[in-house]
């Protein structure tokens, strides 16, 4: 089954322009690993970049020989990037993402959220973005709430849905502000996603906005 | 013309095969290739306001994981520049954030592959960067702004809506719209031409 929720283009253009931080980066990557359609505009938003770097205005070079003899120079240094470690025969949580958590899903160190839920908080360098794996437990709700910002949330196994849709492994929801939402773990499976997100969810309800100090969220 | 109605322009077929002499360590191939590219890819950068100096060090890294990664560059894919504009996009992040740039990764048993079946896509395997300059040059005014604070000024959508001072809902729209049309004008320039 293919994704059937994918980024908005201009999401995908930021990821193609390298404007896009890092969180968001590793949410939209991880997505790319499971949706050719995607790669295939990301390729395409790719070359609008290399026409920028072909036709781009410049003025002549005047010191080309050091300039080049400095790269050269620097061209039998020892390559610093890391070997890629050999991967796994099969994995659920697909790369770049499952390198930022160490492993795949039965290596996570989850923290219990109560209400059932757990989350692992996702390294990044990405401040005050925030990124989180979380497990909502089969059949059960998140409480409704609203977003002071972007929120992106990749399903990674199961599936959850709310008033937009069902979204299932390698679908990309897409929220700001103006989406109230009260997603709903499919029945059956945990529903395992990465959320990223630029601002402190808001809840309605306020026992929720009592415990989310303590929940982190 | 190749078999598929393809007629890539000479340079960008030059830089492909250049590429290709790179990977096998023609040091004068990428003599040619860093005399090209080297003064365009410092504009590039300086275009977004970075300092003079971190200019020079995001082109020095970019040339030497040219050198270094030129096999991984496929012609089927991408155009040289293309694949250069990556190359140096990926190596001003790494000089800036001092991190990686998350990417997937074709080798990974996660991934999900190509469909065999899927249409060649036009805009990515045009080598010919022209056309799609060109295409660039067919947008509206407005639509050519977005592109650039995109690319040239590296501004996220929602910096671009502060910037022009209109709701990020009209940003997106164009931005939608631009590559709209820059599709529909490749798959017309490329009917042409069979």
């Amino acid at each position: 089954m293919t994704a059937q929720h994918h980024p908005s283009e201009a999401l995908l253009l930021d990821y193609a322009s390298g404007s896009l931080g890092e969180a968001c980066s590793l949410a939209i990557a991880t997505h790319l690993a499971l949706c050719p359609d995607c790669r295939r505009n990301a390729a395409q938003l790719e070359a609008i970049g290399g026409a920028f770097v072909a036709h781009v205005e410049f003025e002549t070079e005047t010191a080309v020989d050091s300039a080049f003899d400095a790269v050269m120079a620097r061209s039998n240094d020892p390559d610093d990037t890391p070997l890629p470690a050999t991967p796994p025969a099969t994995a659920v949580i697909p790369e770049p993402l499952r390198r930022y958590l160490g492993g795949d899903v039965d290596r996570i160190a989850w923290q219990r959220l109560g209400v059932g839920a757990q989350q692992y908080v996702v390294p990044t360098a990405d401040r005050p973005v925030t990124a989180r794996l979380l497990r909502i437990p089969a059949g059960r709700p998140v409480p409704t709430h609203t977003h002071g910002g972007l929120e992106l949330t990749l399903v990674l196994s199961g599936a959850f849905s709310d008033a937009t849709g069902v979204y299932g492994r390698g679908d990309l929801q897409e929220a700001d502000e103006t989406l109230e939402h009260r997603p709903h773990a499919a029945a059956g499976e945990d529903c395992i996603c990465l959320a990223v997100t630029d601002a402190p969810l808001r809840f309605r309800s306020v026992a929720a906005r009592m415990v989310q100090p303590l929940l982190g969220i | 013309m190749t078999a598929d109605g393809h007629q890539p322009d000479a340079t960008g077929d030059q830089m492909a095969d250049l590429l290709g002499r790179v990977s096998q360590g023609d040091g004068a191939a990428f003599r040619t290739i860093f005399e090209h590219f080297a003064p365009r890819l410092r504009a590039f950068v300086m275009a977004k306001g970075t300092a003079a100096q971190t200019a020079e060090d995001i082109v020095q890294e970019t040339m030497v994981k040219i050198w270094r990664k030129a096999h991984q560059f496929d012609p089927a894919r991408a155009s040289a520049a293309t694949w250069i504009f990556t190359v140096a996009r990926n190596a001003r992040i790494d000089v800036l954030r001092k991190v990686g740039r998350p990417e997937p990764d074709p080798d990974d048993p996660a991934f999900r592959p190509d469909d065999p079946d899927s249409p060649v896509d036009e805009l990515a395997r045009v080598q010919d960067v022209t056309q799609v300059q060109q295409a660039i040059a067919g947008l509206s005014a407005e639509q050519q702004e977005v592109l650039r604070l995109a690319y040239m000024e590296e501004r996220a959508h929602p910096e671009i809506a502060d910037i022009l001072g209109i709701p990020l809902g009209t940003v997106k729209s164009r931005i939608r719209l631009a590559i709209k049309n820059m599709r529909s004008t490749l798959l017309e320039s490329s009917g042409e031409s069979l």
